[in-house]
This record gives structure tokens, C-alpha cells and sequence, in this order.
């Protein structure tokens, strides 16, 4: 049986060659996706401003006027209605009310029972309501979270390879998180706590993918010593290519089938996903990189692992 | 390569099969499982509310509520010790404004006395010898009571402790429900309900303090003063429930719901629901003593500083039983009766964030979400096939035994499954993917640069060991970091990624080595379709 391969073996490809004009286009992205989600802001769910969020199937189609009145009436600020899924499934939010902490709770019961007296069998399939102080909590939390992630694994791959490569790590989450972000601000789809998780599961993916290349380029640095370091990335990146290409398209391929079989809730968490998949698979190799050349790595950085004298430094050494 | 122990091989399918094992009874059907024997492993995986269906809320001490009612109940301790205790200390004009306790003692040379036995009523608190009142004098003759900030502390954290019982007695009075009741926090309190898809009762329920209260009607009160809420000294006005006014009651209650004993729904004669309540005995002593010398004079019924209803004491109550009713329907009345029996909350709690999903909603995103999941498996399975042929099959064989150990993972560690679960879940089955890619990858490249077979296959799975060692750590720290510091969804989603990353590589590297080791052993083959 022949084999699918997707790369053809011993490539040659000079990625390299062309780093400054990615590098030019990947800081203008990163600058331009910065400036929109400072410019048009992020779409935040309840979970990080607080507010009440009800989503009801009604048995036959409504008139969304007559819907946007009957809610308006409850007097609660402006309420946003969207179709969510389908078009008898709208999802009605409502601002985070003022007062204390317990009316957040109160306005989404109020709400509930208006849906239910005024459209006799909907079903109110999910009412949430985040008071102030929550919301502030649990986008402080999520924040957290994610920067100290970021931290703890620069530090790992600062001490396991050389502090370049933290920081060259570190570089590229900060492109491809600003990238997801930048698309969110776009679309104005909603963030909310599971798109946290899903910039996670972007962070854990592209540091996979860049660790991995990374792997690569130390081992080459301690086997081939006279290399310059240009072609010794392009090696390394050669040398990869065809595993950081059976991944991502595996991965990328298990995430389409998520989007369009999965439930309408993790829409906006895979589609999250593949997109940070795509990126991180182009950042590894034009960022993580090129950025080892910036940050002046040469084929000394690994000697010291080899020569099993600690004292003995490279540049002394010769 | 070839070298690979048979105690070794052994340990791997007994991990395998404990794995099966563990993961089965959450495949199929509860009402099945639990008709099992006892020493068959039976643990599932709870499906978080997302998925199962359910309200959740998050409550929140009312902390200046609780202040408020320590310094009432200090107050009355205070007063009782300086009043009743021998010998007496007269003192006056007491205030409990600025969230301190001070009183004027009358007679000076009673000063020393007075604060010797208030001190006596105060508790250690904490390990540095503080204790939960500061009694201080000034002016030489008021006495001022402050609440030391760690006696504070202190009750706080016992009326947490008190009011998560209450909590749980309250939402699962039976204890047989999946339900969740744990303290987050210092002051708060987390109430996970499946199944439960108006959370409006379950407020109700958890809302009400249920201090109940029996106190004799103020028939001497002048209704018109009643009306703008002033009472004669030793009374106080209260409103009634049913929003009628106010009424005046004394201020001694003759019998509290501390000492009842029981409290259920019923019926009185008239067919309408009502609670019956049962006192122990020095409550049912005292009901009966009261009743008995107060015939023909109404009585108040209180909840939470609300008249239920005051009914006339038409005869000596006597037994210790009683009936509490207030226009309630059955279900309110049993409610009431559930919050009494539980016992009074010990602090006012709020609900600071609710969520709740249907039972349909979330059916509907597992069953979109399996079949997703089947059909996204399915697809990579299909792509390591047809790329790496036989090591495809490996890591199929892999990536289904990881698959099946995550589930036994999550059963094991009562972690709940959530929709971030499944997001980690897709990572975690990249990640191993990743791993085999990596392994399968490098051996070609070997091949390539013309190693011999066995040779290509040992360097394979050792070069590629670094790669997956070093990504895996990353993965690691990023999800106990996650774990610690994230909340709700995150640590759902760190939870799945650090039962994953321990599984992809017992499959991808450990488990597939086997196998290629057992092939080449038995098979010997001279060339290497990979």
C-alpha cells in the first residue's frame, strides 16, 4: 500500500529567505489587530461586565418588535436581542442592572416569567445573571490565569533551552493571542469564559508546535556546529515540516467537524481554535524562529550541554 | 526496541484493563449500574450543568447583615448577664450605633464589676490571644463593647460552615440528589443542582433565613401609632406578610424555632395546607406555660420578621405540637416546612451569579457534541491510516485507549465534564496525536538517512521522546497554573488537560512501543512501510 504523504521528503525550502517581510507583515497584523480591539472592543459576555442573559425557544416564530416592547417594558436598560441557532431561538441580555449585588438575579427572574406569561410554551432554555462584583472576579481570574500560564512556560523553556527561546516563546503567544483577540474585536463574536478556554487551548498548541521546532533547532545546533545559523533554521524547519504539517491538518480537520457538527454553544470556542491552530502553526516557523537570530543564538548556545564541563565556557573554550 | 520486558508488556494491558474498567459505567445507562454488585467499580462521570441540564448559584454572606445580628444578640446577652445576674448592674441608655455596643453603667462604683463579667462573656479568638470583644471604658461610666476584627472573622467562618449544612439540608432534604453545596471562599457558597430548571424555588428556598419565632400580640399599642411604626417600650411593630400593615408584638418571644423538633406539611380542618411543628420538651413546657395564661389573646407567628399570622389562643396548647398557618399552597408550605426543619440560616445569604440550562439544551449538546467528537476522531483516524498504514493503526489503537482513560480519569476524580472539559478533551487527543506524528516522523527521517530498521525505529522513539517530554511539561504547567488560579470553565478545562496529558503519553509513547515491538519480534520484517 502507498503511503499519503503530504510533504515530499528531503524539502529544501527557504523560509528564511523571506523572514523580514513576514516578520513586517506579522508585526502590522499583530499592531492592527492591537488597535481594533482597542478601537471597536471586545463583544464581553456576562461573565466579565455582569448582566443577565436569558435564551428562549418559542413555539412558533415571534415578531422580534413585539418581543424587543414586551422586553423593553420590563424596563432593564437596553436589551439586545440576536437568533441563536435557529429562527425560533433568541437570546435576550440585558445590562447588569444597577443597585445591589442580588439584582442581577432578580432581573433575570422577572424576565423569565414575562417570557413565559407572555409567550404561552417557550421554553427558556438557559437564563444566567453575573452580578458586578463576579463578572470583575472572573475576568480578573481568567486574565490570570492565562498571563501566569504564559509565565511559568517561559520560565520552563528559558531553563531547559536558553533564555532566547523563552523569550522567543513568549513573543509568539503574544502574536497569537493578539491575532485571536484582533479577530474577535472583528466579528464582535461574544467572549465569554469558555472562549477563555479556548485561548488556552490556543496557548498550549502553539507552544506545542514551538517547542517542537524549537526541539529540533537545539538539536541541530549541538550537531552541527560550523552552521550558520540561517540555514541551521531553515534545516531544522525542513526537517519538521512534515510533522508540523500532518499535525495541524490533523487537528485542523478534527476541529472543522466540530464546527459544523457541534452544538451552536462551542461555535464561537472552535472557531476560536482553528483559527489560533492556523496561526500558531504559521508563527512557529516565522516568528519563533527568525526571532532566535534577533535575539543573537549561534551554535555555541549548546555547547556547554555537550562538554560535560560547566566551567568551561564556549567563547573562552576556543 | 526488541528489548522490551514481559512484566512490562503485562503492567501496560493491566493499566489498559483497569482503564476499561473504570470507563465502562459511565457508557452505559445509570438505572443499569446501579443495579450492580457492590465490588464492581461503578463510579461515572458527572456531567457539569452545561451539559446535564440544572441551576447553579453562587451565594454570598451579607456580611454586614451578620455584623448586624451579632451586635443585636450581644446586646441581649449584655443585657440578661448585667440585668438577671447577681448581683445587678442597672444600666441605661444602650446604643448599638456605629457598629458598637455602649451603655452607661448607673452606679459608678459598679463600673469594675461590670466590665470583670462582660469581659467573661467574651471567646479567644484566633491564635493570638485576641478575644472577639474588646471591652474598653470611657467617660468613666459607659462601657463600650467593639467587635475585634478576628472575632469577626471567626463567626464568619462558623456561620459559614453552619449555613452550608442548612443549605444542603434545605435544597436535598432526603440526601439522595447529585447535588453540590460547597463553601468558595470565605464567604461564600456554591449550590449546584441538576436537574432543576427554574431556579426561582430553589432561591426561595435557600433565601429564607427561617427564623421563626412565636411572640404574644401588644393589644395595648395604639393602632394609630402602630400604623407609622412606633410601639411601646418592650414591643415592637412588624409587618405582616400578606402585606396588611403592621402589627405590635412584645419583644420577648415566648418560643423560637430553635426549639422545634420537627416541621412538616399538612392539612388543618378546613382542608388548607398549613405547617405542623413539633417543640422539644422545654419549648413545648414553655409554648404550654404562655398559651395557658394568655387564653383568648392572639398570638404572632414570625418569619424572618414577618407575621405569618396571629391567631387567637383559643386553648392551652399543651402536647408541643402546633400548626403554623399563613394562606400558603401546599407547595409553599412545604417549602416553609423544609426551611424550618433545616434549621435557621445563620447569615443572610444573597444570590450573586445564577446560571441554569434546560434539560433539553443540554441533551442537545451532547448528543452534537458526541456525534461531533465520533465523527472528528473518525477523520483522523482516517488520515493516520492512510499516512502511516500500520503505525496509523497504532496510533488509532492509541489514541482509542486514551480516549477510554481520560473517561476512567474523570470517573475516578468525581471531575465533572463541561463543555471546556471538551475543548481540552480535542486538545489533549491533538497532543497525542502530536506525539505519534512526531514518533512516526522522526523514524522515516531515520530511514531516510539509512539506518537499519531496528535502528531507525530505537533512535525514532528516543529523539522524538525529547520533543513530547518538553511540550508535555509546557502543557503541565500551563494547566496546573490554570487550575490554581482560574475559575469555573478554566479549571474544567485544565482538569481534562492534566488527566490527558498523563494518558497521551502512556498511549502515544509507551503503549505504541510496545506494540511496534511486538510486531517486530513476531514478524521480523526486513523493510519498513512508514
Amino acid at each position: 500500500m502507498r503511503l499519503l504523504k503530504l510533504v515530499p521528503d528531503n524539502t529544501n525550502i527557504d523560509f528564511m529567505r523571506i523572514r523580514n517581510v513576514a516578520l513586517i507583515i506579522s508585526i502590522l497584523l499583530t499592531v492592527a489587530a492591537l488597535t481594533l480591539v482597542a478601537v471597536r472592543g471586545l463583544n464581553l459576555g456576562i461573565d466579565f461586565v455582569g448582566g443577565q442573559v436569558v435564551r428562549t425557544e418559542f413555539q412558533q416564530p415571534v415578531d422580534i418588535e413585539d418581543l424587543r416592547g414586551k422586553v423593553a417594558a420590563l424596563e432593564q436598560g437596553d436589551a439586545s436581542i440576536q437568533e441563536f441557532g435557529g429562527s425560533r431561538t433568541y437570546q435576550i441580555r440585558l445590562p447588569r442592572p444597577e443597585g445591589p449585588d442580588t439584582a442581577a438575579a432578580a432581573a433575570v427572574t422577572e424576565l423569565r416569567t414575562m417570557l413565559q406569561r407572555e409567550y404561552p410554551g417557550a421554553r427558556v432554555d438557559a437564563g444566567e445573571s453575573v452580578s458586578g462584583k463576579v463578572s470583575e472576579e472572573l475576568a480578573w481570574d481568567g486574565a490570570l490565569a492565562i498571563g501566569l500560564s504564559m509565565l511559568g512556560i517561559a520560565i520552563y523553556i528559558w531553563i531547559r533551552f536558553e533564555w532566547q527561546f523563552g523569550v522567543g516563546a513568549l513573543v509568539t503567544l503574544f502574536h497569537d493571542v493578539s491575532m485571536v483577540l484582533g479577530f474577535f474585536a472583528l466579528t464582535q463574536l461574544q467572549v465569554d469564559l469558555n472562549i477563555v478556554a479556548a485561548f488556552l487551548a490556543i496557548v498550549g498548541y502553539s507552544l506545542n508546535d514551538t517547542v517542537v521546532i524549537y526541539d529540533r533547532i537545539r538539536e541541530n545546533l549541538r550537531k552541527f556546529r560550523k552552521m550558520a545559523m540561517i540555514p541551521l533554521l531553515n534545516l531544522s524547519l525542513n526537517e519538521t515540516l512534515s510533522r508540523t504539517v500532518v499535525t495541524s491538518l490533523s487537528i485542523m480537520l478534527a476541529l472543522a467537524v466540530l464546527l459544523f457538527l457541534g452544538p451552536d454553544v462551542i461555535f464561537g470556542l472552535t472557531l476560536a481554535v482553528l483559527l489560533g491552530t492556523f496561526i500558531g502553526t504559521y508563527s512557529s516557523i516565522y516568528i519563533s524562529a527568525p526571532i532566535l537570530v534577533w535575539l543573537g543564538v549561534t551554535p555555541d548556545s549548546f555547547v556547554r550541554g555537550d562538554d560535560h564541563d560547566p566551567a568551561a565556557k564556549p567563547a573562552e573554550a576556543r | 526496541m526488541l528489548d522490551f520486558p514481559r512484566w512490562k508488556s503485562w503492567g501496560i494491558w493491566l493499566v489498559i484493563l483497569i482503564g476499561m474498567a473504570l470507563a465502562i459505567p459511565s457508557m452505559i445507562p445509570k438505572s443499569q449500574v446501579e443495579r450492580w454488585q457492590d465490588w464492581i467499580p461503578s463510579a461515572r462521570i458527572s456531567l457539569g450543568l452545561d451539559l446535564a441540564g440544572g441551576s447553579q448559584l453562587l451565594l454570598e454572606a451579607d456580611t454586614a447583615d451578620a455584623a448586624k445580628q451579632r451586635l443585636q444578640a450581644k446586646e441581649e446577652e449584655v443585657t440578661t448577664e448585667l440585668r438577671r445576674g447577681e448581683p445587678r448592674i442597672a444600666i441605661g441608655d444602650v446604643s448599638t450605633s456605629g457598629g458598637r455596643l455602649s451603655f452607661m453603667v448607673r452606679d459608678p462604683r459598679q463600673l469594675d464589676a461590670a466590665v470583670e463579667r462582660l469581659r467573661a462573656l467574651s471567646q479567644p479568638a484566633g491564635f493570638t490571644g485576641q478575644r472577639d470583644w474588646d471591652v474598653q471604658v470611657v467617660d468613666s461610666t459607659r462601657i463600650v463593647m467593639i467587635p475585634t476584627k478576628q472575632g469577626e472573622e471567626t463567626a464568619l467562618k462558623n456561620s459559614m460552615t453552619v449555613a452550608r449544612d442548612v443549605v444542603r439540608r434545605r435544597v436535598d432534604p432526603s440526601g439522595t440528589k447529585e447535588v453540590t453545596v460547597v463553601n468558595q471562599g470565605q464567604r461564600r457558597i456554591l449550590v449546584a443542582v441538576p436537574g432543576v430548571e427554574d431556579p426561582d424555588a430553589l432561591k426561595q428556598l435557600i433565601g429564607q433565613t427561617a427564623r421563626l419565632e412565636f411572640k404574644l400580640v401588644d393589644l395595648e399599642a395604639n393602632p394609630q401609632e402602630v400604623a407609622q411604626g412606633r410601639a411601646p417600650p418592650g414591643s415592637q411593630v412588624l409587618p405582616m406578610a400578606d402585606g396588611s400593615g403592621n402589627i405590635a408584638v412584645k419583644r420577648r418571644a415566648m418560643v423560637t424555632g430553635d426549639q422545634l423538633v420537627k416541621a412538616n406539611q399538612s392539612f388543618d380542618q378546613n382542608g388548607q395546607a398549613v405547617v405542623s411543628i413539633a417543640f422539644n420538651s422545654s419549648g413545648a413546657r414553655r409554648f404550654g406555660r404562655v398559651t395557658q395564661e394568655n387564653v383568648n389573646k392572639p398570638f404572632a407567628i414570625i418569619l424572618d420578621d414577618k407575621v405569618l399570622s396571629a391567631p387567637n389562643i383559643n386553648e392551652p396548647i399543651l402536647g408541643g405540637q402546633a400548626q403554623i398557618s399563613g394562606n400558603f399552597t401546599v407547595e409553599t408550605a412545604n417549602q416553609l416546612a423544609i426551611a424550618l426543619a433545616s434549621g435557621k440560616l445563620p447569615v443572610k445569604l444573597n444570590v450573586i451569579e445564577e446560571r441554569t440550562v434546560s434539560a433539553e439544551l443540554g441533551r442537545d449538546s451532547i448528543e452534537k457534541g458526541t456525534i461531533a467528537s465520533v465523527a472528528a476522531t473518525l477523520a483522523v483516524i482516517i488520515f493516520m491510516l492512510v499516512t502511516y498504514g500500520r503505525f496509523g493503526v497504532y496510533a488509532t489503537l492509541a489514541l482509542l485507549v486514551n480516549a477510554l482513560l481520560i473517561l476512567a480519569g474523570l470517573a475516578v476524580f468525581g471531575a465533572a465534564l463541561t463543555l471546556p472539559g471538551i475543548a481540552g478533551f480535542v486538545l489533549t487527543i491533538g497532543a497525542a496525536v502530536d506525539a505519534n506524528v512526531l514518533i512516526n516522523e522522526r523514524i522515516r527521517e531515520e530511514q531516510r538517512r539509512g539506518r537499519k530498521l531496528l535502528d531507525s525505529l530505537e533512535t525514532g522513539y528516543k529523539e522524538a521522546s525529547t520533543a513530547i517530554f518538553d511540550a508535555n511539561i509546557t502543557n503541565t504547567i500551563a494547566a496546573v497554573l490554570m487550575w490554581y488560579f482560574g475559575s469555573g470553565p478554566i479549571r474544567g478545562f485544565a482538569v481534562v488537560l492534566m488527566i490527558g496529558i498523563i494518558t497521551s503519553v502512556f498511549t502515544a509513547v509507551t503503549f505504541t512501543r510496545m506494540l511496534v515491538a511486538q510486531w517486530v519480534k513476531a514478524k521480523r520484517p526486513r523493510v519498513l512501510h512508514i
